[in-house]
């Protein structure tokens, strides 16, 4: 039976230092969201972003949870972490730009392409952060086109 | 090309998945940078990397690529592959270095490939 999508939210606990969970957690993520029918390419840049945004957690927060919340013509990708948070957003935003420790490196991840990827996966972006407290980010998705022009000329408020 | 010729022209020994390669592959991406792949392959497309853990497989599953190959002879036992992917996903070791098998690919007629773009 297909789960109703008004409904369905995926909850994920993410750990510090668990980098296998961040994987999984998109990978199931994405397996839920096949059996809803949705588009291959929305699938995918929704477990992209799972993905990243939990690898967030796992490399620079002292834990976090991730939420997928899926409402009739939109997914939302929350996560909320408690940890060191992001001084300079702007910054954090730029391709290349890392502060991953070097053991992280050489897992092939900390390349500093996390959060562009992110916004190159999604319609809408918010992401707030308190030093020393923790960071939330809020990643939008329109299932549908007309929304996602909305979005992009601001027009719709998220 | 199917995954299979390309174990022939690699000389690669198939780690997993070996009832999948009769995949049709037409590009592939080489790297070593795990949000590299996921910012910039496009689906479908063979990943090469020399960057050998867990976290390549789960990367390869979640991007829809057709399969992993790595380089240098390196490995991942099967059972680590399975118990990350199901063994969806074909994972195969080549002896070749990542040049080497990149070249041997491209003049195979394997192109390249850019997430929105492909180069020809």
């Amino acid at each position: 039976m297909v789960p109703n999508k008004s409904q369905l939210t995926l909850r994920f606990k993410i750990d510090e230092k668990d980098f296998l969970i961040a994987g999984e957690s998109a990978s199931k993520t994405k397996k839920a969201l096949q059996q809803l029918g949705l588009k291959q390419e929305i699938v995918k840049n929704i477990a992209i972003i799972v993905y990243e945004a939990a690898m967030n957690i796992v490399i620079h927060a002292t834990h976090g949870e991730m939420k997928i919340i899926i409402v009739p013509d939109q997914i939302i990708v929350l996560s909320e972490d408690v940890g060191e948070g992001i001084p300079d957003i702007e910054l954090a935003m730029k391709e290349g730009y890392s502060t991953a420790p070097h053991e992280v490196r050489e897992m092939g991840f900390g390349a500093g392409m996390g959060l562009a990827n992110i916004k190159q996966c999604s319609d809408a972006l918010e992401i707030k952060s308190t030093v020393g407290s923790g960071t939330t980010l809020k990643a939008t998705i329109c299932l549908n086109p007309i929304d996602k022009k909305q979005v992009e000329t601001g027009a719709m408020y998220l | 090309m199917t995954l299979s010729e390309i174990k022939n022209i690699l000389d690669a020994e198939v780690l997993c998945g070996e009832h999948l390669l009769g995949r049709k592959v037409k590009t592939a991406f080489a790297c070593d940078l795990i949000s590299e792949m996921l910012a910039l392959a496009n689906s479908n497309t063979l990943i090469i990397t020399s960057l050998v853990n867990p976290h390549v497989i789960h990367t390869a599953e979640i991007m829809d690529a057709v399969g992993v190959i790595f380089v240098g002879g390196k490995k991942l036992t099967e059972d680590t592959i399975k118990k990350l992917d199901h063994g969806n996903i074909p994972v195969l070791s080549t002896p070749f270095v990542m040049f080497n098998a990149c070249g041997m690919l491209f003049s195979n007629g394997i192109m390249g490939c850019m997430r929105g773009k492909r180069f020809e």
